[in-house]
């Protein structure tokens, strides 16, 4: 067996705002009907998490479920459950219209921190990072720069960006300069 | 700048989120159709300087498709809804009808 690594292989761009590789993180694409209690169930069993509400991130460590669309979660587990987690969420939903794909290796993800995560974050994407518009639990899917990403925000300010791995370089390179070039005050 | 909200995700995304996806309500004219519906279909379009309705697409955000009424000229949005619907909801033709009294676009008045 080979030993599996991270895309941006813990990469870490230290400052006053840092920008890290989140490392290996498991995550499952999964799609059905949210408001089905054999969802529910599995949704909890396997992540801990509740269905979250529109455009909110359930996460405790490296499990939670995540708001991607009306019918999409995005579900994280450890790295090394992934597989096994998608065979519980089959065999749970068995009969039940659904789709479970583990997409841990097509993911990078990255984490920003520090007291200016939201502008460097602002800076990127065309969304509100402004404290009352975007608390602890939000999430969007939106894009970063010129490329897709999803993100949410932690209760220590954190922000956690997921986008694909083809993109990975680009996204934490982009996030890394955007730190370096330090706060515009736009937030403050 | 135009931002649309998408009923999907509720956010108010603006238009780098967004791709633009041509007319709304279009009829699908398949077998059986006459030259001329068909042709229609294919081809014949609205191009208001005024109301239009579109399909719109959160490619960035959801993913899903939404409808959205909005003014080309003067880039005032009357509102947005899902895909699904087959006509504009009452409750956005009543605002738009408040805002452009007799106003009409193709069978919808
Ligand atoms: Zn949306």
């Amino acid at each position: 067996m080979s030993e599996p690594v991270s895309f941006l292989g813990g990469r870490v761009a230290e400052g006053a705002v840092t920008v890290r590789d989140a490392g290996l993180q498991g995550m499952i694409t999964l799609r059905g009907d949210l408001a089905a209690t054999k969802v529910k169930n599995v949704v909890k069993k396997v992540t801990g998490q509740a269905i979250p509400a529109q455009r909110k991130a359930l996460v405790e460590g490296r499990r939670g479920a995540l708001w991607m669309s009306p019918d999409e979660l995005l579900l994280l587990v450890p790295y090394a459950e992934a597989e096994e987690a998608v065979a519980t969420i089959t065999k749970a939903l068995r009969g039940v219209h659904h789709l479970a794909v583990n997409v841990s290796d097509a993911r990078a993800y990255v984490t920003v921190e520090g007291a200016g995560a939201a502008e460097v974050m602002a800076k990127n994407a065309p969304v509100d990072f402004s404290a009352a518009a975007f608390g602890a639990g939000d999430f969007r899917r939106s894009r970063v720069g010129q490329v897709a990403a999803a993100f949410w925000k932690d209760e220590a300010g954190a922000f956690h960006v997921v986008s694909f791995r083809s993109v990975g370089d680009y996204v934490f390179d982009l996030l890394r300069v955007s730190a370096e070039a330090g706060p515009v005050g736009a937030l403050s | 700048m135009l931002t649309l909200q998408c009923p999907y995700c509720g956010v108010d995304a603006e238009e780098t989120e967004l791709t633009a996806g041509g007319e709304a309500h279009l009829k699908r004219e398949t077998v059986g159709a006459s030259d001329d519906d068909f042709e229609g279909y294919l081809f014949m379009r609205e191009n208001p300087k005024g109301l239009h309705f579109e399909r719109w697409r959160h490619s960035y955000g959801c993913g899903k498709w939404f409808l959205a009424a909005r003014d080309t000229n003067t880039l005032e949005v009357f509102g947005t809804y899902p895909a699904q619907s087959k006509e504009p909801p009452k409750d956005l033709r009543d605002k738009i009808s408040a805002k452009r009294p007799g106003w009409s676009w193709r069978e919808f008045k």
